[in-house]
């Protein structure tokens, strides 16, 4: 179903910052539109009536009412050069030269300034700071200016800034934004944007006087699956003082099945993108569960500091991604993730080969103490890890390959980086099944699950099997820590949480067996995401946790149960 | 004598009262008497601060023994004892709250400041009653009791044991974490309960008051350790360390397993609760933090340091920890957290039965024995 509407990525954080902070907003404005103007500047040339000189000038006005009116004539030309301008005047950037009375774009260069024209977007020589004045701004104007960027944003050279943009007017449409949407229009070429901007059109037309293009616009919005096109046509259906917003029945009719319409679209995204959730969040706890089960199906023995291993290969992840940032070419940078994978592993691996020998094998047949004892590891590593980097989060930056986000039709989009997660967490799973498969040690290994005694017998070094597996587990566990570091922040108790999902996973899955904590995970993942909406996310967790205790009273060996002879097992 | 007290008299060794008598006579006398009556600046004199501290001590000593009794002796290590001693808890901040009316920040005399805050018009169902202090008590005991046997029930029955038990207290205790971090349980949420002003009519804020608190820790634990030396040394006792050690051969044998556990799981969670209800008015607050897991699996390591199965161990290893940890988090605090983690690793290696078991490995003379079998190994 995904397929029917065309994808597209999107800039998380442009989009991001276009609904959030205003700060970050013009920061980021003023980070993407400056090189562009700059490019595109020198097609413009200067004339006498030309209508954008004109308002520009009329910003050095020494009212502020008749700035705020300059403006609003800015922002109705939807000339993409204003674009430059009103954010220099937001900044602080814009003067007026005292020699010719121009308004001009000042940068500060050394004691003085690097000028730019605002109408042409070319450089304009120098001036000393006693040579030019500051044109003053208000708060209230730069809340002004705000609201007429978003809608210049419409004609900027960036097209996901003009998707962005034509977004953000259907979110609040205003009626004097017909015009510009109307000529954003007529100018646009990407056809996606194209079909926003119609959708912005229609949404405004919903008001209009004339019957007939409220139906014509009704039509358009019908197959579209936006929650804020939604919204809008709801809006219409709404009583006001007793009569209806929309006068006409049959308008009403049909903007009640549109309703219908996006309502059913809606549910599918949601479904699909919950799924989706549900299915990388599975993923993370897969990877994370599955070294827990293997090291639990051989040796019998809860790895408290199985959750400390996916806090290494984080940490690893964030050691590699900063030797990148140092020494390697930017160009390269993406690749830091394809090299932190094996370096996670590894060291991991070294850890949990370092736990085995020197703690767990000293405590065979005695689980409950290796259990404690490897909370002891578990302390020391977080306390190790704090003293190393810090108690703080590090920020582990997703290379350009993996961040951004897939949009399904409407206001439905999912990361990039979580569909990369499911596939990657299943190439591992599915490189683990192949390895305890067809290679000699994973059939000493899942002798040894089985019936320890006898594979000793048989001349398998029960020891090194041992070892080996934790390497294997802890290793698979630090690729885990990988995976979770794009996701979500590194911090030294970024693992503590871990060990009781896994271990439910584990539980419900049935001990030693792979397939089962393959359907355990994904099926926690899922329900754990399918609750949070109806209960909120900490009791969905509790549910869960409620349910898995009810779960064990039926099936006390788990989902997929290892049959065995032993009454002590 | 009737026979219930000469089995009393016969549960412990004439050293074994002599050593209880003594200790009881320091903790609930001679503590008291050297902070009130014993002049400030004397060199005899201990500080209201530390009479506190000690308390909150014993009240951890309560809890310990709560789990040695379980781990100890029925080999159910219970990672989710922080949840019948937060519920505890939880109870007698619920009476002291309530005791609070007026003097609140926003003087509401029906309802908790956070009910107000939060718009309520009522105290919700499940605080009726706490401001009766019998009632409040009977709940300490009552709700940890309760969890305990539906959550014991359901697992002993289906023979969940070892680390499978242990997890899943852990993730039941976890539960109980999230669940009371929301606001709308109606226990206060992420702050929990605090602001206690009295408890009895007697202001917390006294010294006398405080000392009391204290007294009452001490004869609780007292009695504590006898009911479960009690219970320990019962025909029960002795079939709870036949199932510790080899629970299918019991049931074989025709026992019920479960029922035995369960009897000492439930009892084992009421004295969890009882210390949570001694903890709180000596700390003056309850919040979700006392569900987290890792203080569940910290008191493990007392009972570990002390000694499983002793008892005596339990209350040892409470206090040597908890001293530890005053100190460390002053002196020290980055180092806490090795200290403590390294602690987890080298008892359960080198010492697996604890301060207690060192103590009777140095009495016996194997010491020596072994030491004189090195050395004649030497000569020969």
């Amino acid at each position: 179903m995904a397929t029917g509407h065309s994808t597209c990525a999107v800039r998380i954080r442009g989009y991001i910052a276009f609904l959030g902070s205003a700060l970050l907003f013009l920061a980021l404005m003023a980070a993407v539109t400056l090189p562009a103007a700059a490019q595109s500047a020198p097609q413009f040339t200067q004339t006498a009536d030309d209508p954008f000189a004109a308002a520009v000038q009329a910003l050095d006005a020494r009212k502020f009412s008749d700035k705020a009116k300059a403006i609003d004539a800015l922002g109705v030309l939807g000339d993409e050069r204003a674009i430059v301008v009103l954010q220099a005047f937001a900044d602080g950037r814009l003067y007026r030269r005292k020699a010719d009375k121009a308004v001009i774009i000042g940068d500060r260069d050394g004691d003085g300034f690097s000028l730019t024209s605002p109408v042409t977007g070319a450089t304009a020589g120098t001036a000393a700071s006693g040579e030019i004045k500051k044109i003053i701004a208000n708060n209230k104007l730069r809340g002004q200016i705000r609201g007429v960027l978003g809608q210049l944003a419409l004609f900027s050279p960036n097209a996901d800034d003009r998707l962005d943009a034509a977004r953000n007017v259907i979110a609040s449409p205003t009626e004097d934004a017909l015009g510009l949407l109307k000529r954003a229009r007529d100018r646009e070429t990407v056809s996606k944007i194209r079909a926003t901007l119609e959708s912005g059109i229609a949404v405004l037309e919903l008001a209009s006087d004339d019957r007939a293009l409220r139906l014509a616009a009704v039509a358009t919005l019908a197959d579209r699956s936006d929650p804020n096109i939604k919204s809008a046509l709801e809006q219409r259906l709404l009583k006001n003082n007793g009569e209806f917003t929309e006068p006409d029945a049959e308008v009403r009719a049909a903007l009640r099945e549109a309703v219908d319409d996006i309502d059913d679209r809606l549910a599918l995204f949601g479904l699909v993108e919950n799924l989706i959730f549900g299915l990388s969040l599975g993923s993370v706890l897969l990877l994370a569960a599955i070294g827990l089960a293997i090291t639990f199906g051989v040796m019998g023995v809860i790895n408290m500091a199985h959750g400390e291993m996916i806090m290494l290969g984080a940490y690893t992840t964030f050691v590699v991604q900063e030797i990148f940032r140092s020494t390697m070419p930017p160009e390269l940078f993406g690749m830091y993730v394809l090299v932190s994978i094996p370096a996670a592993f590894f060291v991991a691996a070294a850890f949990g080969v370092l736990i085995e020998r020197g703690c767990i094998r000293f405590l065979y047949g005695r689980p409950l103490e290796t259990l404690l004892a490897t909370w002891g590891v578990s302390l020391i590593l977080q306390q190790l890890v704090r003293t190393v980097f810090g108690a703080n989060n590090q920020e582990v930056a997703n290379p350009d390959w993996i961040s951004g986000a897939v949009a399904f039709g409407g206001g439905v989009s999912v990361t990039v980086s979580r569909i990369y997660i499911i596939i990657f967490c299943l190439m591992v799973v599915a490189a683990l099944a192949a390895f305890i498969r067809y290679s000699r040690f994973g059939l000493q290994m899942r002798a040894v699950t089985q019936n320890r005694g006898m594979a000793s017998a048989m001349g398998i070094r029960t020891g090194q099997v041992d070892a080996l597996t934790f390497a294997l587990g802890s290793g698979i566990a630090g690729v885990a820590g990988v995976a979770l570091s794009q996701i979500s922040n590194v911090s030294p108790n970024l693992g503590q949480n871990f060990v009781v999902d896994s271990f439910m996973v584990v539980v419900f899955g049935g001990v030693g067996s792979l397939w089962g904590t393959i359907v355990g995970a994904f099926s926690l993942g899922i329900v754990n995401k399918f609750l949070e909406p109806v209960s909120g996310a900490i009791l969905g967790k509790v549910v869960v946790l409620v349910i898995i205790i009810l779960f064990i009273q039926r099936r006390p060996r788990g989902l997929f149960a290892l049959k065995g002879r032993a009454a002590d097992s | 004598m009737g026979p219930i007290s000469s089995r009393l008299v016969a549960m412990e060794s004439k050293r074994g009262w002599a050593a209880i008598l003594v200790l009881a006579a320091i903790a609930i006398f001679v503590v008291p008497i050297l902070n009130l009556a014993v002049p400030e600046g004397s060199l005899f004199h201990i500080p209201t601060f530390w009479v506190t501290t000690l308390g909150k001590y014993l009240a951890f000593a309560i809890l310990a023994l709560s789990l040695d009794l379980i781990w100890g002796y029925a080999g159910i290590l219970s990672l989710g004892h922080g949840a019948f001693f937060g519920l505890g808890g939880y109870a007698m901040g619920m009476y002291m709250m309530r005791q609070i009316g007026e003097r609140s920040v926003y003087g509401n005399p029906d309802l908790p400041d956070f009910m107000v805050f939060l718009n309520w018009d009522s105290v919700p169902w499940y605080w009726l009653g706490f401001d009766q202090f019998w009632f409040a008590a009977l709940m300490v005991l009552a709700v940890p009791g309760a969890l305990a046997f539906v959550f014991g029930w359901l697992a002993f029955r289906s023979r969940i044991t070892g680390v499978y038990f242990s997890i899943i207290s852990q993730a039941m205790v976890f539960a109980f974490m999230l669940a009371f971090f929301r606001n709308e349980m109606g226990f206060g949420g992420n702050n929990g309960l605090t602001d206690f002003k009295d408890i009895l009519g007697f202001e917390l804020s006294r010294d006398t008051t405080k000392v009391g608190l204290y007294i009452a820790s001490a004869v609780s634990l007292l009695i504590v350790y006898l009911i479960c030396r009690t219970v320990v040394s019962s025909k029960l006792g002795r079939l709870l360390i036949a199932v510790r050690d080899a629970e299918n051969r019991v049931r074989f044998l025709g026992y019920s397993v479960t029922n035995a556990k369960l009897f000492v799981f439930t009892l084992s969670a009421m004295i969890a609760g009882l210390a949570g209800a001694l903890y709180v008015p000596q700390v003056g607050i309850i919040n979700p933090g006392e569900f987290a897991p890792a203080k569940s699996i910290e008191m493990a390591i007392w009972v570990a340091v002390g000694g499983r199965g002793t008892l005596f161990g339990a209350i040892i290893g409470a206090f040597a920890i908890n001293g530890a940890r005053t100190y460390f988090t002053a002196a020290a605090p980055e180092i806490w957290l090795f200290f403590l983690g390294s602690l987890f690793i080298l008892v359960t290696l080198v010492m697996p039965q604890g301060i207690v078991g060192v103590y009777k490995f140095l009495r016996s003379g194997e010491l020596i024995e072994a030491i004189g079998r090195r050395l004649r190994r030497g000569d020969a």
